[in-house]
């Protein structure tokens, strides 16, 4: 495997050569919460958590600026069903798949197998790109921590674009 | 940061992430990284065997890694050269060889933003599922 791509000093050169203040990213340097997983696997209830500007049909769509919404998407909606609008990456293969960003119907299909106990009903998604880590952490996460804990799930996958 | 607050609360968490910087930075209790472009961290469009085995081999990271903050790299190449890479974020090159630097992200607007014009038609004005969390 060749090197990563250092999003974080392609960001600061861009920005840099744009002109703009260099963007603070969130750093944590303490050790984060540790949860052990409470059951096997093929008997754990699995949330999923994605941003990336995913909506269903009929949803009110996310807009483009500090964000801090989110939407309940059907785990196992079909992928007519859904959107994908982002102001920041290429959204061609999303869009024809959205599977690549929201793999609700890849977690469904394991649990189908068996391979995961069960899925949560909803998914949850937002759009990211949210310049106040505050709001975040005050308002968004708690929200979705609140939705989860209703769920009762064991597990959540989080996919952040 | 929201995966933190999961862990606190009691429910285990794994990050995908592609962007490996970004997430050693936010260091979230369990991660992967894929080393895909963005806006594919899941796998490639229309690859249900290659998403499924992203998937697996996500959640037997999260059944393997004991100490918080660990980022297992899992071993999927995107292609077999690393060509991507070297246009993520990069300056392009305009028609003569030069390289332009431009911010081209789409603006910021603060209305919603529909990828179908009849989405906007559809959708329910008091729909249940988006949930504000300020208001």
């Amino acid at each position: 495997m060749s090197e990563p791509v250092d999003y974080i000093e392609r960001t600061r050169s861009q920005y840099d050569a744009l002109g703009y203040p260099p963007y603070g990213w969130v750093k944590n340097e303490d050790s984060p919460p540790f949860t052990p997983l409470a059951k096997a696997l093929d008997r754990a209830k699995v949330g999923l958590i994605c941003s990336g500007g995913i909506y269903s049909r009929g949803q009110i769509a996310f807009h483009f600026k500090d964000d801090i919404s989110y939407r309940k998407v059907p785990m196992r909606a079909p992928a007519h069903e859904l959107r994908v609008t982002h102001f920041a990456y290429d959204l061609r293969d999303a869009r024809k798949d959205p599977a690549v960003v929201y793999p609700g119907k890849t977690l469904a299909a394991l649990a189908d197998a068996g391979a995961i106990g069960s899925v949560a009903d909803n998914a949850y998604t937002f759009m990211g790109g949210i310049y106040s880590s505050r709001k975040v952490r005050e308002k968004l996460a708690p929200a979705l921590v609140a939705e989860c804990v209703r769920d009762e799930v064991d597990v959540v996958v989080l996919v952040p674009v | 940061m929201i995966a933190r607050q999961l862990e606190a609360k009691g429910i285990a968490t794994i990050c995908m992430s592609s962007a490996r910087s970004i997430t050693a930075s936010v260091n979230p209790p369990r991660a992967v990284y894929l080393d895909f472009p963005l806006g594919h961290t899941a796998g490639k469009a229309e690859d249900l065997a290659g998403q499924r085995h992203v998937m697996i081999d996500t959640l037997r990271a999260l059944e393997t890694i004991q100490v918080p903050g660990t980022i297992v790299p899992l071993k999927y190449r995107w292609s077999d050269d690393d060509e991507w890479k070297e246009t993520a974020m990069r300056p392009r090159k305009d028609e003569t060889g030069r390289k332009v630097t431009s911010d081209d992200r789409t603006a910021r607007l603060d209305t919603p933003q529909y990828q179908l014009d009849a989405d906007r038609d559809e959708a329910d004005p008091n729909c249940p599922t988006c949930v504000f969390p300020e208001a």
